[in-house]
């Protein structure tokens, strides 16, 4: 009975934790749309948010795709695995797999940086300094932030997807002796534009949630080193936990109409 | 000018501040001294609504503290910890209004306005292009009394200008305060513990204790106030109404 309470109580802060988010998510659109913007700090975010994250989301997406085709080969070779296997390394790692990994990646990567920074800034009153300097933290923290990672996340996706599906190629061709022009005319022939589509808006939405509750928690972070470590902590949490919720619900509006 | 009616603040069962009355004129300097933790920092903050009173209203050059934005544009503040931004070089801090919004110009003008600031606060010209984190204590500081005088503003709060520096850098900076206020006809609110610095920078005086204004008035009335409080603190004695352990 107690241990329901608990769990129950998890859930109604996670609802109300949504319902906080979303007002702040509203705020940063208000403020989007209101000069000034800065785009010094925009061009820093996208390189941070996006041309830094390559590395990793190119090795995640590599290994899982390699992993995916042995999978596949192993459990399905009593079909026709010349063609399944390719179908499913694309289907998987396109529909899903890309944009998960790459979004858990980003919350790891950013998500958890954003909250440390800004966390601090609120504790040595550097959040305070910027509105004494006529700076509103949300337009110089949050909105670039949140912007860069709207724009560039989706990409990012894009790219795991493709460097996925060369994975499994690589892994198919190299050690199961696929034909490699047989394999990427299956990938190819497979894939449907709404494959593409779900996986570069399922990356666009990632990335919002992930610069979001980076920016949020560090915003409302506890005081003192302490409060730091609870404001990453809980940023990372909540942000891997609402991009699979999202990713749920975004699969249901999808794939099962 | 500033004014404080009946300002209170409390967090949860703290009361910090119980009804702070307080008047500063324009173009004048009010230090405002009392014991560590006594509530002068919050003092400053709910001026600038970075805390929200309880109570009580506060008033800013006759006009209502309603245009926070407008109020702003005209203000300076040393932050007690410096508060400086670790992810820009000092000379971006110290022109941080110039590259950006209202008063925005070319960087090359904004660096060599900061430069100037900076030799105003006794840096050197090299120390420009550091980062905060390279400096010592006593140089973050300083580097947040440039930032916060730069944009020349009329309305300049300090929070501890001298603490953590060298008693000739102090002098420096006394002098600093004091000529802000008298050449750019400034309006300054200062809290220091350094009484060499109340009686080099202040105009006017204002003691809290327990959360209200305890004595105020001129700096030349301090040593002669006959207040048994602001006679302790002045001079420093372990024995008086003031207890030690708070
Ligand atoms: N955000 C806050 N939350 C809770 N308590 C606070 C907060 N800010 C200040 N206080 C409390 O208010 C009291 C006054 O703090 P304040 O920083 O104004 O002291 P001070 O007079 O500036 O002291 P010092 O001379 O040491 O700087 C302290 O007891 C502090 O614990
Ligand atoms: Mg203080």
């Amino acid at each position: 009975m107690r241990l329901l309470a608990g769990i129950g109580a998890q859930v109604l802060g996670l609802l109300a934790l949504i319902g906080r988010v979303a007002l702040y998510f509203v705020e940063t659109l208000s403020h989007l749309l209101r000069p000034p913007f800065y785009s010094r700090e925009f061009g820093i975010a996208l390189i941070n948010i996006g041309w830094l994250s390559l590395p990793v989301v190119g090795l995640t997406a590599v290994f899982t795709g390699g992993a995916l085709a042995l999978q596949i080969y192993a459990g399905g070779s009593r079909f026709d695995a010349e063609a399944v296997v390719p179908q499913i390394v694309a289907i998987g790692m396109v529909r899903e797999l890309g944009p998960v990994l790459v979004g858990l990646m980003i919350a790891a990567r950013v998500t958890s940086s954003i909250a440390a920074e800004i966390a601090t800034m609120k504790v040595t009153e550097q959040i305070d300094a910027l509105v004494t300097l006529s700076t509103h933290p949300m337009k110089y923290l949050t909105v670039p932030r949140v912007l860069a990672a709207l724009v560039t996340v989706p990409v990012l996706v894009g790219i795991g997807d493709v460097i996925g599906v060369l994975g499994g190629y690589q892994v198919a061709t190299g050690s199961l002796g696929f034909n490699p022009a047989v394999y990427l005319k299956n990938t190819v022939d497979f894939l449907e534009p709404l494959d593409i589509i779900s996986s570069l808006v399922k990356g666009a939405v990632f990335g919002v949630i992930a610069a979001l509750m980076g920016c949020y928690a560090g915003m409302n972070s506890g005081r003192g080193a302490q409060g730091v470590g609870a404001a990453t902590k809980s940023a990372v949490e909540a942000a891997a936990v609402l991009i699979l919720a999202a990713n749920f619900l975004l699969t249901r509006m999808f794939f099962s109409l | 000018m500033i004014e404080f009616n009946g300002v209170t603040k409390s967090f949860g069962p703290k009361h910090v501040l119980r009804g702070v009355d307080l008047t500063i004129p324009r173009g004048t300097s009010m230090v405002v001294i009392g014991g560590s933790g006594t509530g002068k920092s919050v003092l400053l903050k709910c001026v600038l609504g970075l805390i929200k009173p309880d109570g009580g209203s506060i008033t800013v050059e006759g006009g209502e503290g309603h245009d926070r934005d407008a109020f702003l544009a005209r203000f300076g503040m040393l932050f007690q910890g410096g508060a400086l931004f670790d992810s820009l070089p000092v000379w971006q801090n110290v022109a941080f209004r110039l590259l950006r919004g209202a008063l925005a110009r070319p960087r090359d003008e904004a660096k060599a306005i900061a430069v100037e600031k900076l030799r105003r606060v006794g840096l050197s010209p090299d120390v420009a292009d550091l980062f905060p984190a390279e400096l010592s204590g006593g140089m973050q500081k300083r580097v947040g009394l440039a930032r916060a005088i730069c944009a020349e503003p009329e309305i300049i709060f300090f929070d501890e200008p001298t603490t953590g520096l060298d008693p000739i850098m102090a002098g420096v900076i006394n002098e600093l305060v004091r000529e802000i206020v008298t050449e750019m006809g400034a309006t300054a609110m200062t809290i220091t513990h350094d009484m060499t610095s109340v009686r080099a920078i202040a105009d006017n005086v204002a003691m809290l204790h327990d959360g209200k204004i305890r004595w105020t008035g001129p700096v030349s009335e301090m040593d002669a106030s006959g207040d048994p409080y602001l006679d302790q603190f002045i001079h420093g004695r372990a024995e008086g109404p003031i207890a030690a352990v708070r």
